[in-house]
């Protein structure tokens, strides 16, 4: 019998099962596999259709986090194995190095000793890092990482003479740490959908194809372009942008179901290139405008609003170059009037669906749908978008009320 | 009250390059603080042992630790019974004002730098002295069950999970029967995978599981008459459902109402009397029920009512004639059997589901519609196909299909059926036939162009309107009034203003869920219900422990009234955003700590400063202002006091400095837990010390206010308005008072900000007042 609840996955959904569970009393694990918690929402400039932006709630619940005595957690750390039932389950983790000490929270001294760089993963790549880093600028915790392949280069252990005695530590190991617990929760969230699998839209084949998960990056003030959409081949601001919505959902070769937030998703993003440029064009390609409910709707009508936001009817076939250096076509079918569109854009943004992490990656013991979504059990309990595909406040629900599905177990075992 | 400070400051990071440190440790010692050390390491656990030692050995109970922000995470400082007060060196100095050797003016520039850090050990170590260590508020009794307001499929499944959780609740419904809406259809859509197929109602099982229950007291034909007293011991008046009560909670008087004919402000007297003809017959809200229930939190789960068509409304439709009815009047027809015509009573073969008035106008839904809407055509269409398998035809007509996330699945599974026809198109007209049936044109169809299609009877997929949007439902007995405020922002649904926290609501205890929280399906409803039961049962155990609920949990202080001294202007009543505020018999203002979220809303509007909490003050702050040293006749070394929203503001600050922005060292930032806590006092203090202006760091404010206590930079601004003025009577310029909304991501903006402020206050000169 154990009185502990673990969140598997330090996302937002994660983030907001712990502490909700942790404030009814309860001692709670989170594991992480990243280095950062946020997941996915830490890298978003916005939320829609508020817009504002999501390190806002991050940082009260970071707060939470900091000032609970019920609350443990463990970033790089991955779950191995589940066994055990409702009431006693056994978990085991591995937790990787970071090769660094609590205190160490200035990177810049070791950062500045060594000249490799990597793609910053973060950033998708969109701009490079050292291999001591912060993970991002709101990180929580906000610890320095070191790369594991510098610990094995002498970058390591140029680092370590530059830095602060005691902060890094090339001799950390990964560690086994096996719990004890009586439910789990399961918020492993969402990965966007590899936009290299479809082939027709050319993403990987012409640098001005991006995806919308890229966007956000480089529209938030701290990411790779500090705040500008620009074109990745020659970092000039976009003078036409087209979306491509249903990049790989609502498709039986891709995604099967609608991955429910890339409709506002892109009206958030035109909102952005709007707010950037006067006088930008865009032209979005939707099956359907998912805007459901009175505040996506309200959001829908202001963005159609804008007599430079073209919305057109017809799902995006195929991709080819254009007549201009650097520009892309986009073919679609018109469902209404019938033949084909043609529109040459300067950036074309992919509106990748959420493929939940679990289509990729799955935790022995845990049981997952076709899809990769988690199976929900006495004692093991899905929320957010390892659950089903939802927008931000969807998730909050729905990991508000895993944790009280996670408290019952609790309770009802003891009785 | 601290009695003996420590102060330790760290020297690492370029902090001891950057400044004079033996020259900071100077300033403390001439504060009379006997240990000072520092420490290049301080953050180590090294750094916590020499803390730890001086604890032990020394006696101190106030830690001031200088060096990296506050927002770091400190477990390895917290001491019991110790308190640790943090000022930033790093984030705040040394990182957002570098000097180096070759800069112009260096010497000058050092100088500012180092008065700047000075300054900054002053304020803490005032602080940590003047700071009082909490004491949770105990209440007495906390009643632990839950009184849940809808018998529908949320409060049904939120009575269930919370005696699954182990408490009980009253759960409370208008009609005669339980189940809601829920209980009046034929089939429903599946609330969980797969999705291929409808199902039977689920509501009937939970209403056997809840009659079943031995935690659950069912009341039916009732209503909440009133919701008074607080969190934890909440006092309910029940009533028969559309009976009146003498318990109906009362209404406050609407800012109109307190007006006369020419605009002018009634007399209190007027007021009064005004305000006792509105509620003949009710009971004062103070007055309490000697026969009501106690429940300890609440659950708001009243739902929704169909939208229906005005008369007139949607003449292309024709709206008003008999065969054109809403998909709610659809479904209980399907009810009840196999599907007729309204007008004849035949069995009718074809329909148009219209998703979308069409028509000239855009390609908007109908008001309020949903997924639910997009999901209940296609629902409804399945039932014409199993009542007419053979030449049954369904068309749905919409502009947007909005099955969205995995209700795709559902949609997806109809669209093999040859009977129904899934169309977008424009509805241009529906008419009349001429045989018993109608006419309805679709312009721009999937399915060749514009179409004329002969039906039975078209469905309108008019959507749920919240129960809130005309009515308190809640009904609580609270001075500010009976119903939750600003629901107009979100059309009338009780949600909240935040994505992140879908659950705050600005009444403390009562938590909305399902179609009264946002249009959504059952399966999100009853997700829904289960995330309200959480936070309503949460609240009692903070309750309990005596911390805040959301977003202060951490927080064991309340405020504390020095009510001698009350002039009962009732600012601090009517501006808590949370209505924790009623007035006692006498008219003075009576707290309810449960209610409160310690945001200091009220200590900001008290104009007798007599409203204080033990770890912040308008003393302590009054204190910190003091502290700032004001050269009298430098021209070069103007002050600037600058307040920042410790969730935003403070942290935008933090990346700014981080990122290497810099910005006048000649501002000194105070934390503040929301500028609605900001006393003008605070403004005057600075004025009068000599301070040149203050600038004012806040969330964003409007419709869509990003203030996590709702109005407090908004409030904040008005404040500072009326002071400026008042400044500007005694000779001090208003412009030397300024707030400027600032987002926690708008960090690039923070040097724009501050030095342009910076910059009219040179403008300016000197306040006037300096060496006074």
């Amino acid at each position: 019998m154990s009185e502990s609840i673990l969140v598997v996955g330090g996302g937002f959904s994660g983030l907001t099962a712990a502490v909700e569970a942790a404030e009814m009393g309860y001692n709670v694990f989170i594991i992480e596999k990243e280095s950062y918690m946020g997941g996915r929402v830490a890298q978003l400039n916005k939320y829609f259709p508020k817009l504002c932006p999501p390190s806002c709630g991050l940082e009260i619940n970071y707060k939470r986090i900091k000032t609970s005595p019920k609350i443990t957690f463990y970033n790089l750390a991955e779950v191995e194995s589940v066994s055990g039932g409702p009431g006693d389950f056994n978990v085991k983790v591995k937790v990787n190095p970071r090769y660094t000490t609590p205190q160490c929270n200035n990177c810049a001294p070791g950062a500045e000793a060594v000249t490799t760089e990597t793609p910053n993963e973060f950033n998708f790549g969109m701009n490079m890092r050292k291999p001591l880093y912060m993970p991002n600028m709101m990180a929580f915790p906000n610890q320095c990482v070191l790369d594991p392949a510098a610990v094995s280069s002498g970058d390591g252990q140029r680092i370590k003479d530059t830095m602060p005695e005691g902060h890094v530590d090339l001799d950390q190991k990964a560690e086994i740490i096996d719990l004890n617990v009586g439910a789990i929760i399961m918020a492993t969230g969402w990965n966007p959908y590899d936009a290299t699998k479809m082939d027709n839209l050319c993403f990987g084949k012409y640098e001005n194809i991006v995806t919308n998960m890229m966007v956000e990056r480089m529209a938030s003030p701290s990411g790779p372009t500090e705040g500008k959409i620009v074109r990745p081949s020659d970092k000039e601001e976009p003078k036409t942008v087209g979306f491509v919505q249903c990049a790989g959902s609502r498709d039986e070769n891709h995604l099967k179901y609608c991955s429910y937030i890339c409709c506002m998703a892109t009206l958030k993003q035109a909102c952005y290139l709007r707010e950037q440029s006067e006088d930008v064009e865009i032209y979005i390609f939707y099956i359907d405008i998912r805007s459901p409910g009175l505040k996506y709707e309200r959001f829908y009508k202001n963005v159609k609003e804008d007599k430079k936001v073209h919305f057109i009817k017809g799902k995006v076939a195929e991709v080819k170059e254009g007549s201009s250096p650097g520009s892309v076509v986009l073919i679609a079918e018109d469902t209404i009037g019938g033949g084909k569109i043609e529109q040459e854009v300067d950036l074309a943004v992919l509106a990748t669906g959420m493929q939940p992490t679990g289509a990729t990656t799955q935790i022995p013991g845990i049981e997952y749908n076709s899809d990769g979504f988690v199976v929900s059990k006495e004692g093991i309990i899905p929320c957010g978008c390892a659950k089903r595909p939802i927008d931000v406040v969807s998730s909050a629900q729905s990991a508000t009320a895993a944790a009280l599905k996670a408290v019952q177990t609790l309770v009802r075992r003891a009785g | 009250m601290s009695k003996k400070v420590g102060v330790y400051i760290y020297t690492g990071d370029g902090i001891a390059e950057a400044l004079d440190i033996d020259k900071l440790v100077e300033v403390a010692t001439g504060l009379g603080i006997e240990i000072v050390r520092t420490h290049p390491d301080l953050y180590s656990p090294e750094g916590a042992a020499m803390v730890k030692q001086d604890i032990d050995n020394e006696g101190i109970d106030g830690v001031v630790l200088a060096g990296i922000s506050p927002r770091y995470e400190f477990k390895i400082f917290n001491f019991p019974g110790v308190m640790v007060e943090k000022t930033s060196l790093r984030e705040m100095v040394t990182w957002s004002h570098p000097v180096s050797a070759d800069d112009e003016n260096a010497e000058a520039k050092k100088e500012h730098v180092q008065e700047l850090a000075e300054d900054y050990i002053r304020m803490a170590v005032i602080k940590a002295q003047k700071s009082n260590p909490v004491e949770p508020f105990k209440t007495e009794e906390i009643n632990q069950r839950l009184l849940i307001i809808g018998g529908g499929v949320t409060g049904l499944t939120a009575a269930l999970e919370a005696a699954e959780a182990g408490h009980e609740s009253i759960l409370v419904e208008r009609q005669p029967e339980l189940g809601g809406w829920g209980a009046k259809i034929r089939k429903q859509v599946p609330v969980g995978p797969d999705y291929s197929e409808l199902i039977d109602p689920i509501v009937k099982g939970l209403i056997d599981r809840v009659n079943a229950s031995d935690k659950i007291t069912v009341k039916t034909n009732t209503e909440v008459a009133r919701v008074s007293n607080a969190p934890g011991n909440f006092r309910i008046s029940f009533k028969n459902a559309g009976a009146k009560s003498e318990w109906d909670a009362p209404f406050p008087l609407t800012e109109e109402e307190k007006l006369d004919e020419s605009g002018n402000e009634l007399s209190a007297e007027d007021q009064k009397k005004k305000y006792d003809e509105k509620n003949e017959g009710r009971r004062g809200y103070m007055e309490e029920d000697p026969n009501a229930e106690i429940c300890g939190a609440v659950i708001l789960a009243s739902g929704w009512k169909p939208y229906v068509p005005e008369e007139g409304e949607f003449p292309h439709l024709a709206w008003g004639n008999p065969n054109v009815i809403t998909n709610c009047q659809f479904e209980e027809i399907a009810k009840n059997g196999k599907i007729v015509r309204p007008s004849d009573g035949k069995e009718i073969k074809s329909v148009a589901f219209i998703q979308s008035p069409g028509g000239s106008k855009d390609d908007a839904d109908f008001p309020y519609a949903s997924v639910v809407t997009s999901l209940v055509a296609l629902k409804q269409a399945k039932y014409l196909r199993q009542d007419q398998p053979e030449d049954g035809k369904a068309y749905v007509l919409y502009e947007h299909m909005r099955t969205s996330g995995q209700y795709e699945y559902f949609y997806q599974g109809l669209q093999n059926d040859p009977g129904i026809f899934l169309t977008k198109g424009d509805v241009t007209e529906v008419k009349d036939n001429g045989s018993g049936g109608l006419t309805v044109n679709v312009d721009n169809t999937l399915i060749g162009g514009d179409i004329s299609l002969d039906v039975d009877l078209a469905v309108l997929a008019t959507g749920m309107v919240p129960t809130t949007k005309d009515d308190a439902v809640v009904n609580m007995a609270y001075r500010q009034g009976p119903a939750f405020r600003d629901l107009d922002l979100f059309g009338g649904y009780c949600d909240s203003n935040f994505i992140c926290f879908p659950y705050e609501t600005r009444r403390t205890g009562i938590y909305a869920a399902g179609a009264v929280h946002r249009a959504m399906t059952m399966e999100e409803a009853m997700e829904d219900a289960a995330g309200a039961t959480l936070k309503a049962l949460q609240c009692l155990k903070a309750i309990d422990e005596g911390h805040s609920v959301h977003p202060r949990t951490w927080d064991f202080d309340y405020p504390d009234f020095y009510f001698q001294r009350c002039t009962q202007c009732k600012r601090c009543t009517e501006e808590c955003p949370f209505g924790a505020l009623d007035d006692d018999e006498k008219g003075t203002p009576k707290l309810n700590p449960s209610r409160c979220r310690r945001c200091g809303t009220c200590m900001g509007a008290c104009p007798e400063r007599i409203i204080n909490f033990k770890d912040y003050s308008i003393d302590i702050v009054g204190s910190m202002i003091k502290a700032i040293e004001v050269p009298d006749d430098d021209e070069d070394k103007l002050r600037l006091l600058i307040f920042a929203c410790e969730n935003d503001a403070y942290p935008a600050l933090d990346m700014a400095a981080r990122k290497g922005l810099s910005w006048s060292p000649l501002g000194r930032i105070i934390p503040v837990r929301c500028l609605g806590s900001v006393n003008v006092a605070w403004i005057k203090d600075a004025m009068s010390s000599g301070i040149d202006g203050a600038l004012l760091l806040g969330c964003k404010f409007g419709d869509d206010y990003q203030c996590h206590f709702v109005k407090g930079s908004e409030l904040s601004e008005r404040r500072m308005q009326n002071v400026a003025e008042s400044l500007a009577s005694l000779g001090i310029e208003a412009e030397r008072v300024k707030l400027a909304q600032v987002a926690i991501d708008e960090y690039d903006q923070i040097p724009k900000i501050i030095n342009g402020f910076m910059d009219e206050i040179v403008e300016l000169g000197p306040n006037p007042f300096k060496g006074f």
